[in-house]
């Protein structure tokens, strides 16, 4: 398990893995932002949290497609299914590593883009609790998506368009706990719901992923 | 006729757009079981008479 | 006899096609005169005027619309537990009738809120959740469209069909979290206080009713043809092989 993750690792990282690209788009997409909406500081302030929550959560959905493509392509998918490693275990460390590659940095780059939205400071570490805490659900709901849709030649927006309905509970617990934060008002509440959130789809969705994956390899 | 009042516009619209969708659904449903129903049995015929 | 036995697809068809001109009949009679008896003979309501009339397709649409969704939970289950076709593909015959009455639901849904709230949509937790099981139709009929393999679509749709109820239940309740709504309780649940009247109420379930022998002629139907585009399918990849 550990070698898979570290290969996966390895391979984002090294040129042309699409490290980075996440991050990239969550950097244009949150800069867009402002442009589209207007110049007026008070009104930034006041969609700060859920505009980097959005930004966060495209970035991570257009990497989705990434983490089941390139192993399904050159055929180690089905070396990976038929080693001993169940499935389920090949699922959550794929999720594990897209966390990694995708979550985390954005998790890192929120604070710098916050600024720049003129997030009010004591929204600061409820922005990052929320995103530390809410982005690994992303990124297991997102391997279930990614499982659904692996064999297929145009599966990228089809992706999208099953894992966006899915994503709803997250990002209204997730956006809701930053924009609390923010108001500094107590967001403990929808923190807790987001974490409950977390680990009842990491405990789940690399089976539901697994499930597919004998489908789609069938 | 009964008067809808000031809202009639929204009620007749409301039964109006109503009726297009399950008019639709109900065409499309019998327009794809009349085209999949010939095809079988064009399939069907050409597997009893091979030429 | 058991209920097992209408899984075999011959059986399925012979009974389907005795079956379906009661029921689509009975349909057609159900909601024509639940529709005429609600918008000419009742009276209106004294606080919502004659928008009240919107409730007989309102109201049915919304209950079938989330309806279906739990039929297709069903005959999923019962696919990937007992590998019937017919339940399968009674799934796939459902999704557009579903998608359909939510798509009535919600825009009867905005017809009706824009007098009565003064918009036409508003970020209630009733009318978002609808929006979002909208969505999830589409997803899962573009996933059916999308997979060649109609076993393996069978398969990945009816995966996505349980996590997505799971989703779905956890969403309505975070949406709750999220915003309190305008939309009005249950129109006719067990606790009378909050019931409509009984002149509103007997139009109203003649048009459930209806709804629902609607909802089953359709999906009849529609699993016959998609019973019928199954073995079209078999006959002519056996043509190839040949």
């Amino acid at each position: 398990m550990i070698e898979l993750l570290v290969r996966d690792l390895r391979l984002a990282i090294r040129a042309g893995g699409g490290f980075g690209l996440g991050l990239a788009f969550f950097l244009i997409a949150t800069i867009l932002m402002p442009f589209g909406i207007g110049p007026e500081t008070g009104m930034i302030t006041i969609i700060a949290p859920g505009i980097l929550w959005i930004g966060a959560l495209l970035a991570c959905l257009l990497s989705l497609d990434r983490i089941f493509a390139l192993d399904w392509e050159d055929g180690s998918l089905e070396l990976l299914a038929t080693s001993p490693l169940p499935l389920e275990a090949v699922a959550g460390v794929k999720a594990l590593a897209h966390w990694l590659t995708t979550g985390l940095p954005l998790v890192a780059a929120a604070p710098v883009l916050a600024v720049l939205l003129n997030l009010p400071p004591q929204g600061f570490p409820w922005l990052l609790a929320s995103l530390a805490v809410g982005t690994p659900a992303l990124s297991a709901i997102g391997t279930f998506g990614a499982a659904l849709t692996v064999g297929l030649k145009r599966g990228g927006l089809l992706l999208s368009l099953l894992v966006v309905p899915l994503y709803v509970p997250t990002l209204l617990f997730g956006a809701e706990a930053a924009r609390r934060g923010a108001e500094g008002l107590d967001a403990a509440t929808p923190l807790v719901l987001l974490a409950g959130i977390t680990f009842a789809t990491a405990a789940t969705m690399p089976f539901a992923a697994a499930a597919a994956l004998r489908v789609n390899l069938r | 006729m009964p008067d809808l009042g000031r809202y009639a516009t929204e009620v007749l619209s409301a039964y109006g757009v109503t009726l297009l969708l399950l008019v639709g659904l109900i065409a499309g449903s019998i327009w794809k079981a009349r085209r999949v129903l010939r095809q079988l049995r064009d399939a069907e015929n050409r597997r009893d008479k091979p030429v | 006899m058991s209920i097992w036995e209408y899984a075999n697809p011959r059986k399925f068809m012979t009974t389907s096609q005795a079956v379906l001109p009661w029921v689509a009949g009975l349909a057609a009679v159900l909601v024509i005169t639940g529709l005429i008896w609600g918008f000419f003979f009742t009276p209106d309501d004294f606080r919502m005027g004659s928008t009240v009339k919107v409730i007989y397709i309102h109201v049915p649409a919304a209950i079938m619309g989330s309806g279906t969704w739990f039929m297709m939970l069903i005959t999923s289950l019962v696919w990937l537990i007992r590998r019937h076709h017919v339940s399968a593909l009674a799934a796939k015959a459902a999704a557009p009738v579903g998608m359909v009455f939510t798509l009535i639901g919600l825009i009867t849904g905005a017809i009706w809120g824009q007098p009565m709230w003064g918009t036409w949509w508003e970020w209630d937790p009733r009318l978002t959740a609808f929006l979002i099981l909208f969505l999830f139709y589409l997803g899962y009929m573009a996933l059916w469209e999308a997979v060649e393999n109609p076993d393996a679509a069978a398969d990945l749709t009816s995966v996505l069909c349980l996590v997505g109820t799971v989703f779905a239940v956890i969403s309505r309740y975070a949406l709750i979290f999220w915003n309190q709504g305008l939309h009005q309780g249950a129109s006719l649940s067990m606790d009378a206080e909050q019931n409509v009247a009984d002149v509103f109420a007997y139009p109203l379930w003649t048009c459930i009713i209806g709804f629902l022998f609607l909802f089953v002629a359709l999906v009849l139907y529609r699993t016959r043809t998609e019973i019928r585009a199954r073995r079209l399918r078999a006959l002519i990849q056996r043509e190839r092989m040949a």
